[in-house]
């Protein structure tokens, strides 16, 4: 039930009046599961809520301050490292968000640093980033291996100093999932901060959100990057131009999908949801009172799609065998 | 979840749920004294769950988990859920609270001027402070002091102390009360832990601030001895028992800037107890 509280005041804070001690006690335990509690607060601003929130929503949205701060600061040094390879540091998701004052990206947790670069020069600014103090994390060949041959990023690397992570993408999804978006397109049409910062089209944000949402993962942390669509979707002057654009890099039909859940838990209800849209609904949903997962048979079903997702069965089967032999054990 | 309490410790309020009947009760039994959680909303939620699949009933064992939570956590013997519960909310404090500066240490309070015992695990500051309590201080918390970050002021967290091994026995000689005492966990991974409830006047005056007057670096089994600490090694060493200095930025500098210019340091060995509280009955007279 705290997962609809927690949809249901994002989605219009002027009824947070309405909630009572304990349904907030839950509401509370599952915003921060899903790290949607400083988005929560910003929202609330302004609304009648009991005093024992304040302090509460107050240190989110400090904590929210810091996270931007830090991704910032983790965008300029990057910034920096690449300068002279003249590459433009083209921000993906959290950091590009809040690097261009985006709705999307009020009170929203940022934790890796992720750029988007072409692929030509992905070596190139791999040593850049090297020389400037960025090191592996993954010290498995086969990680580093698969990494290489078929994901959509360098494998990890994490600033020996700062301790931040930067992913380095070269597109927004694995090489071996079923949509081949245009990479050379987002490249293309990204657009130049005044700050020398980029980030990708209006467009080109949504189908990415969209991308790393339905195409790719298994929904955990589901509720925060349908927040981000919602509020990407809500910056979209011309919803044709998107759709075509999302056609183009073949995720028409996780748009058409994002927009059924946007509406559903974000907006007015008013479209229709098919039998599946409910299978991710309550997916998203899936946090009892208490924070904690409340649907462990869905997740584990949204854990194997995201591996059917991202490869073909015999590929799979041999990546789980090699994965297994290394001691690794899913959940 | 099955069984929880709510608990106002200081400024702090905690939710703690488990499925398990026991370590629920022994909470509210030791905690009894303590207010109640006015509005009903707690700071953070503190679950101590079974750690897999049909754990709850075969050899029961705890996963703490909450809205803060370590991804490595070993599990905790169900006979250990009061240590369990007391880990979830440090858990939450550590790295969830943003109100204070909030320094790994004891602390206590006489005549409006608090002292503050840092240490690492194993310099007495909780025993120290357990021991100041029962002798005309004010006992204001053995885990964390909160430095406000606007006046400077120490608040108090005074969740029950956890004695852990020999001090256990020492504080059963000076506390006559025995129902004021927890029961005794054996061979938990801190060693053997007895938990003590506060004296009444701890917890009536939880929370009233006091002025920080005096820090104090306790180091317990080793021969007597007491110098005096630099403000430069006070910040480092303050900044290193502090779990969210880097987190609270410029106004955690500020505060502890401010602390450190304006308390004396003291560096403290003692072989026992006796020896530390008189050590500290002088240190306080001539306290500038």
């Amino acid at each position: 039930m705290s997962a609809h509280l927690l949809v249901m005041l994002l989605r219009t804070p002027e009824r947070a009046e309405a909630l009572n001690a304990a349904q907030w006690n839950g509401v509370i335990a599952t915003a921060r599961a899903e790290r949607l509690l400083a988005t929560l607060a910003y929202r609330l601003k302004g609304q009648v809520a009991p005093d024992a929130l304040g302090p509460i929503l107050e240190s989110a949205r400090f904590d929210a301050e810091y996270e931007k701060r830090l991704a910032l600061w983790e965008a300029d040094r990057a910034m920096a490292a690449l300068a002279p390879l003249d590459v433009p540091v083209l921000l993906l998701k959290g950091a590009a968000y809040v690097a261009a004052s985006l709705k999307a990206g009020e009170g929203r947790m940022i934790g890796d640093l992720d750029i988007l670069v072409s692929y030509e020069r992905i070596g190139e600014v791999e040593a850049a980033l090297l020389a400037a103090g960025w090191e592996w994390v993954k010290p498995d060949p086969y990680d580093d291996a698969y990494y290489r041959q078929w994901m959509h990023e360098l494998p990890p690397l994490i600033h020996r100093e700062r301790d931040r992570m930067i992913d380095v993408h070269h597109t927004i999804l694995p090489l071996t999932a079923r949509p081949m978006p245009d990479a050379q397109a987002l490249l293309a049409d990204a657009v130049r901060l005044p700050n020398g910062l980029c980030l990708l089209s209006p467009e080109d944000r949504v189908c990415h959100a969209v991308a790393h949402m339905l195409a790719d993962g298994d929904l955990d942390g589901g509720l925060r990057n349908l927040w981000d669509i919602s509020c990407l979707i809500s910056e979209i002057d011309n919803i044709s131009a998107l759709e075509s654009r999302a056609r183009h890099h073949g995720l028409h039909m996780h748009l058409a999908r994002a927009c059924r859940l946007v509406d559903h838990l974000y907006g007015k209800g008013k479209m229709r949801l098919t039998w599946a849209d409910r299978l991710f609904v309550r997916r998203l949903l899936a946090r009892n009172n208490w924070g904690s997962d409340s649907r462990k048979f869905l997740g584990l079903g949204f854990y194997v799609r995201s591996h059917l997702l991202r490869m073909p069965p015999l590929m799979l089967a041999r990546h789980l065998w090699t994965k297994w032999r290394n001691g690794h054990r899913p959940i | 979840m099955k069984h929880s309490c709510m608990l106002s410790i200081g400024p702090a309020s905690f939710r703690i749920g488990s499925p398990w009947r026991a370590p629920i009760d022994a909470l509210r039994e030791l905690y009894a004294a303590y207010p109640p959680v006015k509005s009903g909303i707690a700071d953070y939620t503190v679950r101590l769950e079974p750690a897999g699949t049909g754990r709850r009933w075969f050899r029961p064992s705890i996963a703490i988990a909450g809205d803060h939570m370590l991804a490595d956590a070993a599990p905790m013997a169900l006979r250990h859920g009061l240590l369990a519960a007391e880990m979830g909310m440090n858990l939450q404090m550590a790295l969830g609270w943003r109100r204070h500066l909030l320094i790994h240490a004891s602390s206590a309070e006489k005549d409006g001027q608090a002292l503050i015992m840092t240490g690492e695990s194993g310099s007495g500051k909780s025993t120290l402070a357990a021991m100041l309590g029962e002798c005309g201080w004010r006992f204001m918390g053995d885990e964390f002091a909160l430095i406000d970050l606007v006046t400077g002021s120490i608040h108090s967290f005074p969740r029950l102390v956890s004695l852990k091994n020999a001090a256990i026995d020492v504080m059963r000689g000076i506390v006559k009360a025995p129902a004021r005492f927890g029961p005794l966990m054996e061979a938990t991974p801190k060693g053997d832990i007895a938990h003590l409830v506060p004296p009444a006047d701890a917890i009536l005056h939880m929370r009233d601030p006091a002025e920080p007057a005096l820090l104090l670096f306790p180091r317990f089994g080793f021969a007597s001895e007491l110098r005096g600490v630099s403000k430069g090694e006070a910040f480092v060493r303050l900044t290193q028992a502090s779990t969210n200095y880097v987190a609270l930025g410029e106004a955690g500098f500020h505060a502890l800037h401010h602390f450190v210019d304006t308390v004396p340091a003291m560096a403290l060995d003692y072989a026992n107890g006796e020896e530390a509280l008189a050590a500290i009955d002088q240190l306080w007279e001539v306290r500038s």
